[in-house]
């Protein structure tokens, strides 16, 4: 095979087992890679707890990975996530899945639970179990300095040894394997880190047609102002969107009670980059390079970080962003549901705390002291607790990100829909919406989304399994990329029978959320984004949606996706799929 | 939906791309509707939307002179066309040809392209998102294809490959052609312009005119205008003939980042700014502009198929520069080449892909210089081939 290696390593922690399986060469066309094979591994266990020994954490690479395929550095971890009880998958750059198909093996199955903490080492053909009592505790920043001689680490840290429902697995230090929890998933296995090395290569099929497909690619990208422009991410990271959310009326503020930050022209992209002087980094195999460090080696906050560490939670002080996103990252902890949690409990106790007390509190969840007990349980778990569920803004338990669907219809839809959770990354329809790519949409419509959200739900599927970025596809689409699929795999694959597969991958996830009883009451919003804002005094007042119009939305969806109208798979669908 | 239809119908024959009403147009969302319901086309193209991921569809014959240069370019082509202009290489890569106008023909060819040219039927392309995606395929189609032309005709005069065939289809599609522009453009708003009403409504005033004179289709070109150390310019995307409300305004001390959405030019028109001290950038597609760019004389050239990204040689159409460049801020970008040359120029010619004038008041002379390159390079072009016709 190219593209693939045709391996899967298998690691059972109760017997302290490896065995290597063969893939089925069908089973990779049919599924890709990353998130698709991933979604196969994963569905016959999917209705057991997320903490059963015989429950899987998936590792896995795409045909692109380790290629010179633009964008190809990235991979899916995937289990069932303890925040939502979906699906839980999160795609990670860093050089993780660089190296891991460095080592011959497209996927890593991990299996049982490890009596004492432990590490895996991935060596090439060699893989050890070890001791990680040592590790115990130990912060992002320490492991990755003991374990950097290893080669690539995902690793978790205090939050996921001590419980936190939005624990992440972080790579190389600072690429979170976000949104999910999926860090408790390790901690529920005994698993402190994994290191992979390897130094194997990946065949391609047609070298210089891969080459012609990167080039073509390459040109898309530079004329893409959304990434290569001079306001762009390459240039200012995934911050260069705080300014234009604020200007769109979309920045979630105040737990989403407003849509504009007074505060936002001090604390954006631009404003970091005069005060950090950041240096640019990447994923292995991307040359947009959004990822941004500060002189004193902090990453820079990611476009959501900014946001909601600042805005959702009323914070006007930069470094306390800085801080708060630096803490969550050397923990191992979502900062999109961290602030959101928090936004929720400011909202709940009536208090706004000064910007000095957030990261006192964001150590409370980590070490789990005081009210951080009920905090790490995620702002929907929070806001039963008082009794008062409208105050968390989520979906299917996932805090939301910084996007307020009330400016932008699709998103709106897209969060209800989405299969992980109240996500922006599963349809992102911030590039039709807001960043008017391929073409502008109207963002204050229903009409006509319900198939773009499928759509683009194929495509990020296709995305996340081959595996690239999302956001080369503000500039290139699967046309493109089914030539650099094809070159490299030798098959001959159209844009289209990659969306095939992709309309697959999204339908397989359906099927396993519903066999833990999701319907279409979970596809739906938190309650506050259907009514109208009582203050009239106030410019920044987000207008309600018209919950009628959500719904007619919501069932033309079901109809598009093959979905009964209480959004259930079918039989006939799925054969159909090939399901 | 209606009313969706007809904006796209409008803007088509607005832009000469059909003629009035003319296109059948499909949208999906949970149903399909055309807006001929009616037309005998729909039950062929309907299992696109069955077969493709797509949720828009447009299918018409184009106006002339389009289609008879897209109608002869598919019946002597070999293969796809391969037009060598800017839009074709960046966003369309080649223009496939179908013999009929059935699904089970259009399908193969529509999950590899954008568009399929249906051999004495019209163009069909589609989109994932809205109308407006297969609206440009089929405006970029158009423009290839003149552009593919008329660079045939010549390249086949001075080879001296031309026949009564060739000399016929030219002669026809020449007498289609507009009129040759007058050398006094209409007047615009008399800047500097000041307030920032001003400045956006002599923003949109000249992107109309633009449309309108036939310099380049409403959905390509972009425009700024610098005042009180902002740049207003034209989002990616936008409608040049219809900029109200999409005009980015970009801080020039880099303060902010909403120029994000700005036209995919905003280094290029930056940079024109800040070496030529102007104030009005124009960016059209002129089509003899852009043909003439394309026509080289240098024989057994090493950088052949090179031209667009990196020319080593000093060329020129009736005197203004033309210069390599691709789209955005690429090693190859446009941005590199375009502001030095443009100094003390009326204008630049963009290999292959259209060209920028400039202006220190207001947009009367950038406007004037593009009409005027555009007019001296036609007159260029017949003069080359030998006929008086222009």
């Amino acid at each position: 095979m190219f593209g693939w290696h045709g391996k899967i390593l298998r690691i059972d922690l109760n017997r302290q087992s490896f065995e290597i399986e063969s893939a089925d060469t069908a089973c990779c066309r049919k599924f890709i890679g990353g998130r698709g094979l991933a979604g196969y591994f994963l569905k016959e266990y999917i209705t057991l707890p997320y903490d059963a020994p015989e429950m899987p954490i998936l590792f896995f690479t795409g045909p692109l990975v380790a290629t010179p395929s633009p964008t190809s550095g990235r991979m899916t971890i995937m289990s069932k996530s303890p925040l939502t009880d979906t699906i839980g998958d999160s795609s990670v750059g860093g050089s993780f899945g660089t190296m891991l198909k460095k080592t011959g093996l497209d996927g890593i199955i991990i299996t049982g639970r490890s009596d004492l903490l432990c590490g895996i080492e991935i060596h090439d053909a060699s893989v050890r179990l070890v001791s990680a009592k040592a590790l115990a505790g130990r912060k992002i920043s320490d492991l990755t300095r003991i374990l950097q001689s290893k080669g690539a680490i995902a690793a978790i840290g205090p939050a996921a040894e001590n419980g936190v429902k939005y624990a992440n697995i972080i790579i190389d230090g600072h690429y979170a394997a976000g949104r999910m929890g999926l860090g408790l998933n390790f901690a529920s296995k005994n698993i402190k880190y994994i290191t992979v090395k390897g130094t194997g290569k990946t065949e391609v099929a047609d070298p210089v047609a891969l080459k012609q497909a990167g080039e073509d690619i390459f040109r898309l990208v530079s004329a893409s102002p959304a990434l290569m422009g001079d306001y762009g991410i390459s240039r200012f990271g995934t911050g260069a969107l705080y300014d234009l959310m604020d200007a769109r009326h979309m920045m979630p503020t105040l737990n989403f009670k407003k849509n504009r930050f007074d505060h936002a022209a001090s604390l954006n992209a631009p404003a970091y980059r005069n005060r950090f002087i950041p240096k640019s980094t990447g994923c292995r195999g991307c040359h947009i390079r959004c990822k941004k460090t500060a002189s004193d080696g902090r990453p820079l906050p990611e476009f959501e970080t900014m946001s909601h560490f600042s805005a959702l939670i009323g914070n006007q002080n930069m470094e306390t962003v800085m801080a708060a996103n630096h803490f969550c990252n050397e923990h191992g902890m979502d900062t999109i549901s961290a602030a959101s949690t928090l936004a929720c409990y400011f909202e709940l106790a009536g208090k706004h705390p000064a910007s000095e007390n957030i990261i006192a509190l964001l150590s409370d969840i980590v070490y789990q002291r005081g009210t951080g007990k009920q905090l790490g349980k995620g702002s929907a778990r929070l806001a039963e607790d008082f009794g008062f569920p409208e105050a968390s803004m989520t979906v299917k338990n996932l805090e939301l990100p910084a996007y307020d669907p009330r400016g932008a219809y699709g998103m709106a839809l897209a969060y209800a829909t989405a299969s992980r959770g109240g996500c922006h990354l599963r349809a992102y329809p911030v590039g039709h919406e807001i960043l008017r790519k391929p073409v502008p949409t109207n963002r204050f419509t229903f009409a006509g989304k319900a198939r773009i959200i499928k759509l683009q739900e194929d495509v990020n599927a296709v995305s996340d399994s081959l595996t690239a970025c999302k956001f080369i596809f503000f500039a290139a689409s699967v046309e493109e990329y089914a030539k650099v699929y094809s070159a490299i795999t030798g098959l001959s694959f159209s844009g289209h029978e990659l969306m095939k597969a992709g309309e697959r991958i999204c339908y397989q996830e359906r099927i396993m959320n519903t066999q833990n009883g999701f319907t279409a009451k979970d596809d739906d919003l938190p309650a506050r984004f259907f009514i109208p804002q009582v203050n009239n005094n106030d410019a920044y007042q987000p207008p309600a949606i018209n919950r009628t119009d959500f719904l007619a939305a919501r069932a033309a969806y079901y109809v598009v996706r093959g979905l009964d109208e209480n959004g259930m798979p079918g039989r006939e669908k799925a054969q159909e799929l090939g399901l | 939906m209606v009313d969706i239809f007809k904006t796209y119908l409008d803007t088509m024959a607005r832009n000469g791309l059909i003629d009035s009403g003319n296109a059948l147009m499909g949208l999906a969302d949970a149903t399909l509707d055309w807006n001929r319901p009616d037309d005998p086309a729909c039950k062929k193209l309907s299992p696109l939307f069955d077969h493709l991921n797509i949720n828009a569809l447009i299918f018409a014959r184009p106006a002339e002179p389009y289609w008879t240069i897209i109608n002869y370019l598919a019946q002597v082509s070999i293969g796809p066309i391969t037009p060598k202009d800017c839009e074709t290489r960046t966003f369309l890569h080649d223009l496939p040809i179908t013999e009929n106008l059935s699904a089970d023909t259009l399908i193969p060819i529509l999950r590899h392209r954008k568009s399929s040219i249906v051999k004495d039927h019209g163009i069909v392309t589609y989109g994932t998102v809205s109308l407006e995606q297969p609206l440009v395929t089929f405006s970029s189609v158009c423009f290839a294809c003149f552009v593919k032309f008329f660079s045939d005709m010549l390249a086949e005069t001075k080879s001296g490959n031309m026949n009564t065939v060739k000399q016929g289809i030219l002669e026809s599609v020449t007498a289609m052609l507009p009129p040759p522009f007058e050398k006094n453009p209409p007047a615009l708003s008399i800047g500097p312009f000041t307030f920032e009403k001003e400045v956006l409504q002599g923003v949109c005033e000249a992107g109309s005119q633009v449309v309108n004179l036939g310099l380049v289709d409403s959905s390509f070109g972009n425009i700024s205008y610098r005042a009180n150390d902002i740049l207003y310019i034209s989002q990616t995307g936008s409608f040049l003939d219809d900029l109200s409300g999409f005009i980015d305004p970009v801080p020039l001390d880099g303060s902010s980042c909403t120029g994000i959405t700005a036209s995919s030019e905003l280094s290029a028109h930056l940079e024109i700014i800040k070496q030529t001290g102007c104030r009005a950038v124009l960016h059209g597609h002129p089509k003899f502009s852009v043909i003439l760019s394309m026509y080289c004389e240098v024989e057994c050239c090493e950088h052949r198929g090179n031209c667009h990204r990196a020319c080593p040689h000093a060329r020129d159409a009736c005197s203004i520069p033309i210069v390599s460049g691709e789209v955005g801020t690429g090693p190859y970008g446009l941005c590199r080449s375009v502001p030095k040359a443009l100094k003390n120029r009326p204008g630049v010619i963009v290999y292959g892909h259209g060209v920028f004038t400039s202006d220190h008041t207001d947009f009367n002379h950038a406007l004037y210089n593009l009409i005027d390159i555009e007019r001296q390079c036609r007159i260029e072009y017949f003069k080359k081939i030998n006929m008086m016709a222009y």
